[in-house]
């Protein structure tokens, strides 16, 4: 028998990888949601008893049933839930895109040693806890907080708002977190963006707003559907941003999923809803993977 | 010699910079320009990397304001006028094409900004298509086209607005020779043919001298001389543009005598030229200036009485030519041109030869500067 080349392992080690941590949980998780709950240890049925032979793998197969899924249609919790989730996520998606263009255009226009400085204030937060920086918003947020106190101040509200436990608070919150998701790809596809093009449309009678609309935002394309996508897509799953700031009145698809499975201990409708956030999601990777491809083909 | 040796004429220029300075950063880029560009000229600005020539383009293009100084069009001050209100247009050293518009959509884009009707953009983009000879080209990326294509779309959108200047950065510099003698053919027939007012900045003097009505050179800022090709080349007015223009001998030499504006001028080793010497008086230090191809060789042994005499020290050959430097006994060195005109192998002079030099009365510029 042939030894197995170094050359082949190195080139089939991310396929083992995506196998082993990727596609086996996935098919596990996809077998979940086509059981029943149980009380038992693991909390479902069917069971594959593989010890029974034949006779096992069709009692295995025969128990499978697309209940969970028929819970999730008929149940407006979920669905609210999933609209909600994909509200949050267009809505923060559309505030990331209008503060974050205006910041990437500046950072792209400043001088070449000044870019390379903001870049990293950009990133800087990164370097703290994701967790700390969230519990520091909600010292903010709170009802004796910074927010409050500045506000009461300077006279601008007469008694404290209160901001935490609202949409409000996990709107502030994704806007915060994701920015540099959505400054970095917009400032990689300004960057590229030669001066002489805006001179150019000057030059052929372009006044700076139309040679904006004309030149600017059809180059930053790719930049602008990469970096929403790159928020809107985790956006929607985002479980810990509305769980420490926002209420309980209604929730995110995340947080049912969380509630589902560690309070209801329902693992066959917790895994049906990650299964469906999945395919919903689908759509939005695809063209982001799409844009991707395009981004590096038109690169060489 | 006055810096500006334009002829007499009555015809009003189409761009005049008066009295325009530019400073980056503290540093003048132009400095105190005074020019005047006339309808139907092919002008061009000349001179080494940094001289200030693009700046002073970018200026009338408007994308730079001067600090001071007024720039006028048609006799009209456009010295604020933002650049898309100017009825000039630019050809961009790397032709600046908008990487997502068609070739048509780059040619049209500027009527698409005057808000033309649609019938009227398709057919005067498919008349500049086929101008500058892209006919069936329009539906084209800019990355799908080779380099000569790119530079030709780049053409016929700076012209399809019919502008009333015609600036050209560099419009050649990527081009292989070859190529870019064929369009600087091209580029003349057309300005002659469209009768516009062509401004190019260019570093290539052979360039400027090939394709220019007229040409200023300039240096740090400063325009140093305005004039014909041919009086840049046979009539520098310094030594810097001498040099710096075409090759070159100059030869210290010291004022002996004056009449009217002629000047005996003696050089260390008997070499001497009665030339016209503006503002040149008895004693001062001046410069011969000799063009190698004015300069006769001829072996020792067929040399005229009062020829200079040397030895061959370095021979140039470049095909066509060569450039022989020759190290003259009254320890002066030289270098004169002389035409191959036959394909012997052997020629007639050879390294470390004893030569004889001689060159025609007029032949020599005096030069003060």
């Amino acid at each position: 028998m042939k030894r197995l080349r170094p050359a082949l392992l190195v080139a089939i080690a991310p396929y083992l990888w995506l196998a082993a941590f990727v596609l086996v949980p996935f098919a596990i998780v996809l077998k979940i949601s086509l059981s029943q709950t149980a009380l038992a240890q693991p909390p479902y049925l069917p069971l594959l008893d593989l010890a029974a032979g034949w006779q096992g793998v069709r009692d295995f197969l025969h128990g499978l049933s697309l209940d969970s899924y028929a819970l999730l249609a008929s149940d407006r919790l979920y669905l609210d839930s999933y609209l909600k989730s994909l509200i949050v996520a267009a809505t923060g998606t559309a505030i990331l895109l209008l503060i974050g263009f205006p910041l990437a255009y500046a950072i792209a226009r400043a001088p070449r040693t000044t870019q390379r400085i903001l870049v990293m204030l950009i990133v800087l937060p990164f370097w703290t806890s994701f967790l700390i920086r969230i519990y520091a918003w909600i010292n903010i947020l709170q009802r004796d907080g910074l927010l409050n106190d500045a506000l009461l101040r300077l006279h601008i509200v007469d008694k404290p708002v209160a901001w935490l436990a609202t949409d409000t608070a996990i709107m502030i919150g994704i806007v915060y977190s994701y920015l540099p998701f959505m400054v970095l790809p917009l400032y990689a596809s300004l960057e590229k963006i030669d001066n002489a093009l805006l001179e150019a449309a000057a030059d052929l009678g372009a006044p700076a707003w139309r040679a904006f609309w004309q030149v600017t935002i059809p180059l930053a394309w790719p930049g602008i559907v990469a970096g929403s996508l790159l928020c809107f897509i985790p956006i929607v799953g985002e479980f810990v941003l509305p769980d420490l700031l926002g209420g309980s009145r209604s929730l995110m698809i995340g947080q049912t999923l969380w509630l589902e499975f560690f309070s209801n201990k329902d693992w066959p409708v917790a895994s049906a809803v990650a299964v469906t956030l999945l395919v919903l999601l689908l759509g939005p990777i695809l063209v982001y993977q799409h844009q991707q491809m395009r981004a590096l083909e038109r690169g060489r | 010699m006055a810096i500006d040796s334009r002829p007499a004429t009555h015809a009003r220029p189409v761009v005049r910079f008066a009295g325009v300075s530019k400073k980056f950063g503290g540093v003048a880029a132009v400095e105190q320009v005074s020019l005047d560009i006339f309808p139907g000229e092919f002008f061009a600005l000349l001179g080494p990397s940094g001289c200030g020539k693009t700046t002073l383009l970018r200026l009338l293009a408007g994308f730079e304001r001067p600090d001071e100084g007024r720039i006028l069009l048609d006799g009209s001050d456009i010295t604020d006028v933002p650049p898309h209100r100017r009825p000039v247009n630019m050809m961009f050293q790397n032709y600046a094409l908008f990487p997502h518009f068609t070739v048509a959509g780059n040619i049209g884009f500027g009527l698409r900004q005057e808000g033309l009707p649609k019938a009227e953009i398709a057919a005067r983009v498919a008349a500049m298509l086929s101008l500058v000879q892209l006919d069936g080209l329009g539906g084209r990326r800019p990355d799908q086209l080779s380099g000569g294509q790119r530079q030709r779309v780049a053409l016929a959108r700076s012209l399809v607005k019919r502008p009333r200047v015609l600036l050209l950065d560099e419009p050649l510099a990527a081009l292989d020779k070859k190529l870019r003698q064929q369009t600087q053919s091209e580029l003349m027939e057309l300005q002659q043919r469209l009768g516009l007012t062509f401004v190019i900045v260019t570093h290539d003097q052979e360039e400027a001298m090939r394709v220019a009505s007229r040409i200023a050179v300039m240096d740090r800022g400063r325009l140093i001389q305005v004039a014909t090709p041919a009086n840049i080349y046979e009539k520098p007015n310094s030594r810097w543009v001498a040099d710096f223009v075409g090759d070159i001998n100059l030869i210290e030499g010291r004022v002996m005598s004056c009449k009217a504006d002629r000047c005996r001028v003696e050089a260390a080793g008997g070499v001497g030229v009665d030339a016209a010497a503006e503002g040149a008086k008895r004693g001062d230090t001046v410069w011969i200036a000799l063009r190698p191809e004015k300069i006769a060789i001829v072996p020792e042994a067929t040399a005229a009485d009062g020829s200079l005499r040397g030895v061959v020290q370095e021979i140039g050959y470049r095909g066509d030519s060569s450039v022989y430097r020759v190290r003259l006994d009254n320890g002066l060195t030289l270098r004169a041109t002389a035409a191959n005109t036959t394909r012997r192998h052997e020629r007639a002079i050879g390294l470390h030869d004893r030569v004889a030099l001689s060159f025609a009365a007029d032949a020599a510029v005096v030069l003060t500067r």
